[in-house]
């Protein structure tokens, strides 16, 4: 096995824990947190997969056009985040809780 | 097994016991700094995956601003018992359903053909004729240009979605979740050293991104936070949300990139085609406007939405 | 003198890699916040100071070495700052009053 396929059962395992997470988690932040997770596993997985192509073809580094596509994705999840994080801080703000239960 | 699949092996194995802990951590606050360390990790694999500038990206903003942010939510969340969890019924089936999806995944990984179709040697061919020398920052600002001009927007578009959730009476007033009341001595001095070293990072992750791994992703980061450190320790005031120069500078970026695009059906014959032989100086100024618009847009959106100087602090 | 120079790298970052053993160590098996935070303190600063000397012939001078010195010092000043911030949070929280000045 090598370390490319070690990373990218590693994504595979970090999905699997974020999707976990997202469904059980009471708290919001718990849910955010799990939802980052599952967003870098899926991240890695691609990176695992440009790996194989990039790294072959181009000598030493990786894919460029998959990393300029992760590095995008990076940016935009950094976003995500802050605006859920917003949400929630009005949540508190409001509800004076930390979750989506509508009863309690 | 040779050393460094087994120090692969280590790491992959530490990140996925962080990824654990984030989940299981009894306070919210342990989870957050659990997730920061596996952001610093996850970084090292992209440097073993031979990924410079996703690692840098990876480091700044995944565990870096977005630890700050989850962080500082974490502090405010209130202290009494969280909801309940769901029963262990949803629980089981989450469980199936998450171990399913995960080993369909690892199945996929294990059974990949052994070299996969490829951009990279086109990309890597026209880079001479960009004048770069880094192909990340090629297909970012040339063949997937569109990308990273609609990437800029969304930044901004976030900031807009964040100021909408101010109150009405906080409407126009600086942004002031993030200054502490009192900051310790120690932060202050920081605050004041480290800046000026900072500013220099990230000029020269923006500038070297033409040639080595670094960018306007990267090098605004850096400067972003080292805006933020100056606003947590009161050294400087975050502007106000309605102020024309705050707005212009946010959007400075963009715009230039777009203006340069829509210029471009005209003297490179297509949309944000780069005219020949102007591509290198373009670009950089580009990078230029974006790396500021990103830093101000970054900090802004640490800064959380505005206050009205005599209402509540959130 | 390749052979010195090699030898005087695995040395000095063999120590390094001590200290950074001894420091994790600490953080694992001392009792309350303070005292592991002065393991990790250490750790820090001599084991990733060593560390940086013994690369240093390794690297392109001036810009390489300056480099990894840069990144020593930032080091350093990250662990002055956040070692006095969360000494006060453990002692105001251990102890439940403010430390003395």
């Amino acid at each position: 096995m090598s370390s490319v396929t070690l990373f990218g059962l590693c994504g595979a395992a970090l999905v699997g824990l974020g999707l976990f997470g997202l469904i059980v988690q009471p708290g919001v932040l718990r849910k955010i947190l799990a939802f980052n997770l599952l967003g870098s596993g899926v991240l890695l997985l691609f990176g695992v997969i440009a790996r194989r192509g990039g790294g072959v073809v181009a000598g030493n580094g990786s894919d460029p056009v998959a990393q300029a596509l992760i590095i995008t994705a990076l940016v935009v999840a950094f976003a995500a985040t802050v605006l859920a994080v917003a949400l929630l801080r009005r949540l508190v703000q409001e509800t004076g809780r930390d979750s989506l239960d509508s009863d309690g | 097994m040779s050393v460094a699949l087994a120090a692969d092996a280590g790491l992959a194995l530490l990140i996925l016991g962080l990824a654990v802990w984030t989940s299981i951590a009894r306070t919210a606050g342990g989870a957050v700094i659990g997730f920061m360390a596996y952001g610093l990790l996850v970084a090292l694999v992209w440097v073993r995956l031979a990924a410079v500038d996703v690692a840098l990206t990876e480091a700044a903003l995944g565990s870096g601003l977005t630890g700050f942010v989850l962080l500082g939510a974490a502090a405010r969340l209130p202290r009494d018992a969280p909801a309940a969890r769901p029963g262990w019924g949803l629980r089981l089936a989450a469980g199936v359903v998450s171990a399913a999806v995960a080993a369909g995944l690892a199945a996929v990984v294990l059974l990949l053909p052994v070299s996969a179709p490829t951009l990279a040697p086109a990309a890597t061919a026209n880079l001479p004729a960009l004048g770069l020398g880094n192909p990340v920052t090629g297909v970012l600002i040339a063949y997937r240009a569109i990308d990273t001009l609609l990437e800029s927007v969304v930044l901004v578009l976030a900031l807009i979605g964040l100021w909408s959730l101010a109150r009405d009476g906080d409407w126009g007033g600086r942004p002031g979740a993030l200054r502490s009341a009192d900051p310790s001595p120690a932060l202050v001095l920081l605050a004041q050293v480290l800046p000026p070293l900072g500013i220099l990072v990230g000029i020269y992750l923006f500038w070297t991104g033409a040639i080595a791994p670094g960018g306007a992703f990267q090098g605004g980061t850096v400067l972003a936070a080292m805006w933020v450190l100056t606003l947590v320790t009161g050294l400087t005031r975050p502007p106000r949300v309605g102020g024309r120069g705050v707005r212009l500078l946010l959007v400075a970026g963009p715009a230039l990139f777009l203006a340069i695009g829509v210029a471009g059906f005209w003297l490179g014959g297509a949309f944000l085609a780069y005219p020949a032989g102007y591509a290198k100086p373009l670009i950089l100024a580009i990078e230029a406007a974006l790396t500021l618009s990103i830093a101000v847009a970054l900090g802004l959106l640490l800064a959380g939405p505005p206050l009205a100087q005599s209402g509540p602090r959130a | 003198m390749t052979i010195a120079l090699t030898l005087f790298t695995i040395i000095t970052v063999a120590l390094g890699v001590v200290f950074f053993l001894a420091g994790t160590v600490g953080l694992l098996r001392f009792p309350d916040t303070l005292t592991r935070l002065h393991a990790l303190t250490k750790a820090d600063n001599l084991g990733l100071g060593l560390v940086v000397l013994g690369l240093l012939p390794q690297v392109a001078w001036p810009f390489g070495g300056l480099k990894l010195i840069a990144v020593w010092l930032l080091a350093l000043l990250a662990g002055a700052t956040v070692g006095p911030l969360l000494g006060h949070a453990a002692w105001t929280q251990e102890r439940g009053r403010e430390p003395p000045p």
